[in-house]
């Protein structure tokens, strides 16, 4: 891989020295009080390198993704800014790399977006003018050729770190590998993975990756969430699409008297992670605690994680 | 095909609420195929209004035509001595055919009957599938003759998206991933070299976003 510094990024800093990352995820709130977001940065600070913010997840309306982002950095953090497809055309798209590069903002996460049906705004008319592979191809294209998609010159180009998602888990299985290798040949530099509950699944994906050598040419972090309850377990596991829970470890938190779930749903997250660190080709782990910022820090402690490294 | 569904009962009638005498129209092209807007829908049509304008107290006249398609003017022509003598025109034809009958009888309020849903084709009696999106542009040579713009719910090109499960779309369990689909096509073919490609980001002028089409046969405009 390339170990040239294209950008600013402390993550990119963090990968090519060949750390071990961790990326977390902050979730924006819904409604306009940046406190919540500073409330939520004091609780993540120091527990991971870099931070996702979430653009719009599950197509529920919540502060913008930028907007977040900047107060992150106001608390002295760095964020990954998300941005997806379902809500903007490529106009829209290059303005906010822009306004976001123009900020301060260092990562970009490249998504084709959940659909509208999912959120809480269905009746609304999406967008898709690109797709999540073209998304990469195109804050690339801005970055490194200085140009905008219709070809005119970019003054001030934005030095973006550039990564997108990968869900080994969804069907086809088969066809996973190989869009991961488009992304790869559409520029993308990191990668974070769906949340990791079945390990042999994973393993699986990543041996392919490894075999067709695109870890060489690309950061891969796996993806992990510590289940709250049973509940969420079987919520994931049933109702949420792309997602895979094997039985036993749905067993595991169904034999789990309930006031004691939440520290064993985090038992589950450290074990996976001590488990992706010794996979080859995974080069960090990024830990999506869903609405529970606050055991970031013990996950993340327990997998030895702590403290990050200074760049 | 143009697939078409009829409105709501409710609607037509507050369309029409205000007019003593209509002409309901039908249109003989797609709406006969997929049965919401041919000559006996125009019968069953008219013959509920008539019912509940009577039960109103309030009755409506009705005449009931067909013609062999409303998108034409040549076929919209032939209402000419009807329109004069009516408050209002029920088409239920496309849009397309509610606006010739509109543009040719600018004095007279022309209602849409139906919803005009999309285009597609049976897979069955009276059960309709949207295959196509018009977007001006076919691509079906590079995703084995099903149209990820159409059929995946993002339109993605270079689907399938994280959240295709047992060959289903992530919206709906009764969906139909596209990229499923297409992937198992160009098996089939054995052209999966195809999906390697990456598709690159799509020009949509030719679709409605360059404004409204047309088509012109140069040698027919003589």
């Amino acid at each position: 891989m390339n170990a040239e510094l294209n950008t600013d990024s402390r993550l990119e800093k963090i990968l090519k020295s060949g750390q071990f990352a961790v990326t977390a995820e902050c979730g924006p709130p819904r409604g306009a009080d940046a406190n919540v977001i500073r409330e939520k940065c004091k609780l993540l600070k120091g527990n991971a390198d870099a931070f996702n913010i979430t653009d719009n997840q599950t197509s529920v309306v919540r502060m913008s993704s930028i907007a977040s982002a900047v107060v992150m950095m106001q608390e002295g953090m760095e964020p990954i800014m998300q941005m997806v497809c379902r809500d903007r055309n490529r106009i829209a798209i290059q303005s906010d790399i822009l306004g976001g590069a123009a900020l301060g903002i260092k990562n970009m996460l490249c998504l084709s977006g959940d659909h509208q049906k999912f959120g809480d705004h269905p009746q609304a008319k999406n967008v898709f003018d690109i797709d999540s592979i073209q998304l990469i191809s195109t804050v690339r294209r801005m970055r490194d050729e200085g140009k905008f998609l219709g070809g005119e010159e970019i003054k001030g180009v934005p030095k973006l770190f550039v990564g997108a998602a990968a869900n080994p888990f969804a069907d086809p299985f088969e066809i996973r590998v190989p869009r991961l290798a488009k992304k790869v040949k559409a520029g993308v530099e990191f990668i974070q993975t769906q949340c990791i509950f079945n390990l042999k699944k994973f393993g699986e994906w990543m041996k392919q990756v490894v075999d067709r050598g695109l870890h060489e040419k690309v950061y891969i972090l796996g993806g992990v969430t510590p289940f709250k309850s049973f509940g969420m377990a079987r919520y994931m596991a049933k109702n949420v699409p792309g997602m895979d829970v094997p039985d036993d470890l749905l067993q595991r938190m169904k034999d789990t008297p309930k006031e004691k779930q939440a520290e064993e749903g985090i038992k589950i997250a450290v074990e996976t992670i001590q488990q992706l660190r010794e996979m080859a080709g995974i080069a960090g782990v990024h830990i999506m605690a869903i609405e529970w910022e606050e055991k970031v820090h013990e996950i993340a402690s327990n997998a030895g994680l702590l403290p990050r490294p200074q760049v | 095909m143009v697939i078409g569904e009829r409105k709501p009962f409710d609607e037509i009638t507050g369309m029409v609420e205000g007019n003593k005498k209509i002409l309901v129209l039908g249109c003989g092209g797609c709406v006969t195929v997929c049965l919401t807007g041919g000559h006996d829908e125009v019968r069953v049509l008219s013959s509920q209004l008539r019912m509940a304008r009577d039960k109103d107290g309030n009755p409506i006249e009705i005449i009931e035509k067909t013609v062999e398609r409303q998108c034409d003017p040549e076929y919209v022509e032939q209402i000419s001595d009807i329109v004069p003598d009516v408050d209002g025109v029920l088409s239920m034809a496309c849009g397309a055919g509610v606006q010739y009958v509109a543009e040719r009888y600018p004095t007279v309020p022309v209602y849409p009957a139906l919803n005009t849903s999309f285009v597609g084709g049976s897979t069955k009696e009276g059960y309709y599938v949207e295959k196509c999106q018009t977007c001006g542009s076919c691509k079906l040579y590079f995703t084995g003759g099903i149209c990820p713009i159409a059929r995946c719910s993002k339109s993605l090109l270079n689907g399938p998206c994280g959240g295709s499960t047992k060959g289903k779309c992530e919206i709906d369990p009764e969906v139909d991933c596209a990229w499923q689909l297409i992937l198992d096509r160009l098996k089939a073919l054995n052209r999966m070299d195809l999906y390697d490609e990456v598709m690159p980001i799509n020009d949509w002028r030719p679709n409605r976003d360059g404004g409204p089409r047309k088509m012109v046969r140069e040698d027919f405009q003589r």
